[in-house]
């Protein structure tokens, strides 16, 4: 049988250092939500399980003028925790909240979510509407990249061998602006996004949007901006014409699969419904802001 | 192969074992430590039977390898009753018949304990939320939810 070996590194060189010389199957270890549950299904044993919980970058949850910096391996818990996060980033925090239940919550963090890679992660489509970065350490340095660049497909990621996430940073959001997350699921609680839909919206003293983005979950191979919908609402009131426009817009970029959740046409429709209701979400909250 | 050696406490007590380093902790817990009061469920983190405690929140112990539990501290079943005396969650579950067979029984109690800790007069809405991450097949849950909620008023006239 294989040599396993499993380490706690407290720094981040030291973690780029062990990435970088393993060979065989490696798992970058945060909550542990998904990569026990992979080592079960897939009967794959990883010959490296690197537990980075314990680099204190890693851990980091920080609100300032600044922004967000949410470090990788923060579980959902402490985020739903934070009242400036929820405050600041309501988006964000009702996506991390959605995913599993109180002991799972105890575990996951979005840095394991956006690594994992599940186009139907809960956390992304709010990554990618509040324009998040991912700081990304490496043998040969550090790297910065837009979290719509980070994940490439299906459980795969821009990370190269021997990097790691290591932070989340999301800008400070304008004054009169905000963020909501919604999903369709068969049940309420403890399932899989059949389509996921995040939005932030700014507006100005009058109520005229002055900047949107919306991004779609579960309805391409990784979650997707929907630029288009998002430039039709700069300068409107987001009224119900607006919104009607936004569905359509939305419906049109999506490019689902049929599975045993949904058809491609029901996840079209959805992603139109899903997408008019976050952005209407968005707006009231940047509104009361 | 090389085990990984762990220090740990348990009920508040020092324990000391070796694992593999990919065993879970509830393999560790039932397996090399006695601990069998954690049940084993679905593996996969959805029914919360393998629930315990560390570092003051509760996880499936089944999604936790028994190397992370190094250095924290960990509360199972097995804690939770002191000197002959069940906590008022146990107690109340009894009178309520809420558990048949008993496997979720010990995950319920901790989860329910730490929501108690936290919120010693949570609404039905809140218990449900918060316990949705175990599952039981037998009571149907109704039992389960007015025995956390008798605890609560138990606990409430204690303090």
């Amino acid at each position: 049988m294989q040599e396993v070996r499993y380490e706690r590194p407290t720094t981040i060189a030291e973690a780029t250092e062990l990435l970088a010389q393993s060979n065989g199957i490696t798992k970058i270890l945060a909550g542990g939500t998904d990569v026990l549950v992979q080592m079960r299904i897939n009967s794959q044993i990883p010959s490296l399980i690197l537990d980075v919980k314990h680099i204190p970058e890693l851990r980091e949850l920080r609100i300032d003028g600044d922004g967000l910096l949410l470090g990788a391996a923060v579980p959902s818990v402490e985020l739903g925790e934070s009242a400036e996060a929820r405050k600041g980033y309501p988006g964000l925090v009702e996506g991390a909240e959605y995913i599993g239940s109180s002991q799972i919550q105890s575990r996951a963090s979005v840095g394991g979510n956006l690594c994992n890679a599940s186009p139907a992660a809960d956390t992304v489509p709010a990554l990618f509407a509040l324009g998040a970065e991912c700081r990304i350490a490496g043998p040969d340095g550090e790297r910065t990249v837009p979290v719509e660049e980070f994940t490439t497909g299906v459980t795969t990621s821009c990370l190269q061998k021997g990097e790691l996430l290591v932070s989340i940073r999301i800008p400070d959001p304008a004054a009169e602006s905000s963020s909501a997350y919604l999903r369709f699921t068969p049940r309420n609680e403890m399932d899989i996004a059949v389509v996921g839909a995040g939005a932030a919206i700014t507006l100005d003293k009058g109520g005229t949007c002055t900047a949107a983005r919306l991004a779609l979950g579960a309805v391409a191979t990784t979650a997707i901006m929907v630029p288009e919908a998002a430039d039709a609402l700069v300068g409107s009131k987001i009224e119900e014409s607006d919104l009607a426009k936004v569905a359509e817009l939305a419906s049109a970029a999506s490019k689902p699969i049929t599975d045993r959740r949904g058809t491609a046409d029901f996840r079209r429709h959805v992603s139109g419904v899903l997408a008019s209701r976050t952005v209407a979400a968005a707006r009231d909250r940047a509104k009361a802001a | 192969m090389a085990k990984t050696h762990a220090q740990t406490t348990i009920n508040g007590e020092h324990v000391e074992f070796l694992c593999e380093p990919h065993e879970s902790l509830l393999e560790v817990l039932r397996e090399h430590l006695g601990l069998t009061g954690t049940k084993e469920g679905c593996l996969t983190g959805d029914c919360g039977a393998c629930t315990v405690n560390m570092d003051g929140r509760i996880v499936c112990s089944c999604l936790v390898f028994a190397a992370e539990a190094a250095g924290a501290e960990i509360d199972t079943i097995e804690g939770v009753a002191r000197d002959q005396k069940l906590h008022p969650v146990q107690q109340q579950l009894l009178e309520h018949a809420g558990l048949q067979c008993g496997i979720c029984t010990p995950g319920v109690v901790m989860a329910a304990k730490l929501l108690l800790e936290h919120n010693d007069n949570p609404t039905e809405q809140e218990i449900r939320y918060y316990m949705s991450g175990n599952l039981c097949r037998c009571t149907g849950y109704d039992k389960i939810v007015r025995a956390i909620q008798a605890a609560a008023s138990e606990i409430r006239a204690g303090a």
